[in-house]
């Protein structure tokens, strides 16, 4: 298992550099440090010490913020799928982006849907009784992985936008989905503490971690977004001054 | 340089920029000075209800995402230059008042949620808290009216 998911890791990793080798215009080294980073968050959350702390709410909850919050937060700002464009040739890449233009694509990276799969999923995990089963198969356990990376990374990938998307929502639209977001993952966490999960131990620290550690990274998606925006209206007063008769 | 029509837009994102900055202030504070500082607050109470833990969440979480945003809009107008300190800090007042208020009459009293202290008796801090809710909402109003009266005097 530690094996195979390093693997694929490794995997991952080799395919930016690939990309980056063979992008058309050079690429920021930044962006390829955030990805091997994030792979590195994924990679720890799936075979580090919290991953074998599977009844102590705490251990597994620093696992779900590296692998649903962190890790995602570092993938999106590597920006893969404008790397991947670029990388490809041409007729690959128009193919591939009408595939991100289509109907179900365009539904589920919408900031409200994909937060909703995110933070929903959370709600079932938790507050089911599917945490006592995950617990016991370890199958489970590695799909409930799969799904947490999965709609973390695509919830926050909508709400930040720095991919190109087909029809990008306004900065407060996308703001707004990621604190309700964030209000759903607080309740959540609070209600942790009010009525722990059954066979958990150390609910409450587990919970507290939760909370705090995602308002945290949810600050920080939050600062990236509004600093994207303050440099988009830069942008937008350039092209207004162009626009404006030369003074005489 | 600046045209009539641009005036106008600045000053409402001065006033959107100042009230969630004053919200999210002020949730800041009731955070860090009353439940990390004083512990005088609990993160869950025993008694809260269901409606209690969704308000709180969400309060905490507009109240973040509300600093956030406020900074981004005020950095905003600074660098078109037109920045009104009457009108900041009216909205930033009406805004810190708004949830001061709110915290003391729908939080603590209506859902009881928790309480400003426990093992006292409250009468006199829920009137300070409150009352100190209303005294700034209703001074950042005053500051608002004033500086619109002296911007359509000018």
């Amino acid at each position: 298992m530690t094996a195979a998911v390093w693997t694929l890791l490794a995997a991952a990793a080799a395919l930016q550099l690939a990309g980056v080798a063979r992008s058309r215009a050079a690429w920021p080294p930044v962006r390829t440090l955030c990805w091997l980073a994030g792979l590195g968050c994924v990679g720890a959350a799936l075979t580090g010490p919290p991953a074998h702390a599977h009844a102590d709410l705490r251990g597994h909850m620093a696992a779900h913020l590296l692998l649903g919050m962190v890790g995602p937060l570092l993938l999106v700002l590597a920006r893969p799928v404008t790397l991947l464009l670029r990388a490809l040739p041409a007729p690959t890449a128009r193919r591939v982006s009408g595939v991100l233009r289509s109907a179900p694509v365009r539904l589920v990276s919408d900031p409200f849907v994909a937060t909703g799969l995110n933070v929903g999923g959370l709600w079932l995990l938790y507050r089911t009784g599917l945490l006592q089963e995950v617990l016991h198969s370890p199958g489970l356990h590695l799909a409930l992985s799969a799904h947490v990376l999965a709609t973390g990374w695509l919830a926050t990938a909508a709400v930040l936008a720095l991919d190109p998307v087909a029809h990008p929502r306004g900065a407060g639209v996308r703001a707004a989905a990621l604190a309700i977001g964030m209000a759903g993952h607080d309740v959540l966490a609070k209600t942790l503490v009010a009525d722990p999960p059954a066979g958990v131990v150390d609910a409450e620290a587990g919970a507290r971690l939760m909370y705090d550690g995602g308002t945290v990274v949810h600050l920080l998606v939050a600062a990236v977004l509004w600093r994207q925006w303050y440099r988009s209206r830069a942008a937008v007063r350039d092209a207004e001054r162009a626009a404006l008769p030369a003074p005489a | 340089m600046a045209a009539p029509d641009d005036v106008r837009p600045d000053r409402r994102r001065l006033l959107v920029a100042g009230l969630l900055l004053g919200l999210g202030t002020a949730g800041a504070v009731d955070e860090i000075v009353f439940h990390q500082l004083l512990h005088w607050h609990h993160f869950y109470d025993r008694a809260s209800s269901a409606a209690g833990l969704v308000s709180d969440g969400l309060l905490h979480a507009a109240s973040w995402s509300a600093t956030v945003a406020g900074l981004a809009l005020l950095a905003d107008v600074r660098r078109r230059r037109s920045f009104d300190a009457a009108t900041w800090w009216g909205a930033v007042l009406v805004g810190a008042g708004a949830f001061q208020t709110w915290d003391g009459v729908v939080q603590h009293k209506l859902l009881r949620l928790h309480q400003v202290r426990y093992g006292v008796d409250l009468t006199g801090y829920d009137l300070a808290w409150t009352g100190a809710g209303v005294l700034v909402l209703l001074a950042g109003a005053l500051l608002l009216l004033r500086a619109r009266s002296t911007s359509r005097a000018s």
